[in-house]
């Protein structure tokens, strides 16, 4: 059983620590933030100037306040508000642990691409390469493979690239892949998936991490659907 | 001194054909954007405008108002492929628009570096990718940087929710973003607030941009609901 996105966005949840602060990109990554224990802190950042939101409760918006993705957000206690050159301080500066991004391709050593397809419509990278270029942990949440079944983790990124040498894990619908000095490490795979299929359809060669483990996502969190109101 | 204006018209009166335009605000299409400057600035009709914003304009008012009535040259931005931003991709793929790509911490940094009064930075976003072409790279304590020049602006038009006459400004929730640093980054910089307050009831420990920065102050109206994009767009997952 490979995972959903919201699959993939739960088991990211599980592995961000207590008293982290985290830069949530759109797409999987933005669903990471219904799947935050309540038992650790962790304080998400969003570029135009918030650090520690949560989800808002249907009517309690707050026409003031808005994440990068320009959704309604509310503020959790703790939380500040500041400016956009303060926000990419942060980010530059290293002062955020960890930034959640989607791909569309990562390389055997940590190379990302997620910005651009040439020739395809209007680019645009957003602070995408402020991220990738300058947080240590940066994780990668992305379906295995393309539409079309093409591996997105290859040998070398034929897209243009976000930042060399970046990523620090990937987070898939099949595998979690640690990105190391070595290679690529798989250390989890899903539920029904083997480690054969896994490389089948990973262009980069993969070392079996001495404790492969099955990845822990119950069935409930893996069948949620988002929900308009 | 009296910052104060009282007419959309008279605070862009002059504003010439060709000026570098900052313009405040995430993707200028909420509460965080100077909605009824940018509308005066259109009905004015001045030409090949370059507009720094973060996004390139949402639906056809506003600064997407501007893009579609052909006012605009050049666009300096980060993210202009939001689904609203069509005027631009119009013209952007008709060829009548020029878009410089800039990272979105590279944009608040150089815009910041032009109003501090330095040439550039050097920062280690974009680093070996197709935004670092042209670009100086120099190797600091074995890293590699790229050079990023300081933007500076003509004007900025930004938004804020309080004023004083002395051009003092405080914002509300996430209303600061790009607006600060655009106000430090332009010889001529006009505020669209929701409210002016007498000269002294700001406390000095709540003015997020000094009136040093703020050259004119003008009292916002409503905005078109029509303008109002995402206002709802939140979603929710149940548990």
């Amino acid at each position: 059983m490979s995972l959903t996105r919201y699959g993939i966005a739960y088991r990211i949840a599980n592995e961000l620590p207590d008293g982290s602060y985290v830069n949530l990109g759109v797409g999987i990554p933005g669903l990471v933030v219904h799947f935050l224990s309540k038992e650790k802190t962790v304080f998400l950042h969003s570029e135009n100037g918030i650090l520690g939101f949560d989800a808002v409760h249907e009517g309690e918006e707050d026409p003031y306040v808005r994440n990068a993705n320009e959704m309604a957000a509310a503020l959790v206690p703790g939380a500040s508000l500041f400016d956009h050159s303060l926000s990419f301080a942060m980010i530059r500066g290293a002062h955020l642990t960890h930034a959640v991004m989607g791909g569309m391709q990562v390389s055997a050593q940590g190379d990302l691409a997620n910005w651009a397809v040439p020739g395809q419509g209007v680019p645009g990278v957003g602070g995408a390469m402020d991220l990738a270029a300058n947080v240590n942990n940066v994780f990668i949440a992305m379906t295995h493979t393309t539409k079309t079944g093409e591996p997105k983790i290859v040998t070398s990124c034929t897209l243009p690239l976000t930042a060399e040498k970046c990523v620090t894990k990937i987070f898939t619908d099949l595998a979690v892949i640690n990105v190391t000095e070595e290679g690529l490490e798989l250390v989890e795979v899903a539920p029904g998936i083997s480690p054969e299929e896994v490389q089948s359809k990973t262009e980069a060669p993969l070392r079996l991490a001495s404790n492969l483990t099955v990845m822990n996502v119950p069935e409930r969190f893996n069948q949620l659907q988002l929900v308009n109101h | 001194m009296n910052k104060t204006f009282h007419s959309y018209d008279e605070v862009v009166a002059d504003v010439f054909d060709g000026a570098v335009i900052a313009v405040g605000g995430f993707f200028g299409n909420y509460n965080d954007t100077p909605f009824h400057v940018l509308e005066a600035l259109r009905r004015k009709g001045v030409s090949n405008l370059t507009i720094i914003n973060n996004g390139a304009g949402s639906g056809d008012q506003g600064l997407g108002g501007l893009i579609k009535d052909g006012l605009v040259r050049k666009v300096i931005c980060s993210f202009p492929n939001t689904p609203h931003a069509w005027a631009f991709r119009e013209r952007y793929q008709a060829q009548e628009i020029e878009l410089e790509l800039v990272p979105q911490g590279t944009l608040a940094e150089r815009l910041r570096a032009a109003g501090a009064g330095l040439g550039g930075f050097y920062t280690r976003t974009g680093v070996n990718t197709l935004l670092a072409q042209g670009k100086e790279v120099r190797e600091i304590d074995g890293k590699k940087y790229l050079f990023e020049k300081a933007l500076p602006a003509d004007f900025a038009l930004i938004k804020a929710q309080k004023a004083d006459p002395a051009g003092n400004l405080v914002y509300r929730g996430t209303m600061r973003n790009f607006n600060l640093v655009m106000a430090m980054a332009a010889e001529v910089v006009v505020a669209e607030v929701e409210e002016i307050v007498p000269l002294g009831d700001l406390s000095p420990e709540e003015v997020h941009t000094p009136g040093i920065f703020v050259d004119r102050v003008i009292l916002t109206a409503p905005v078109p609901e029509s303008h109002m994009f995402n206002q709802k767009g939140n979603r929710q997952v149940k548990l």
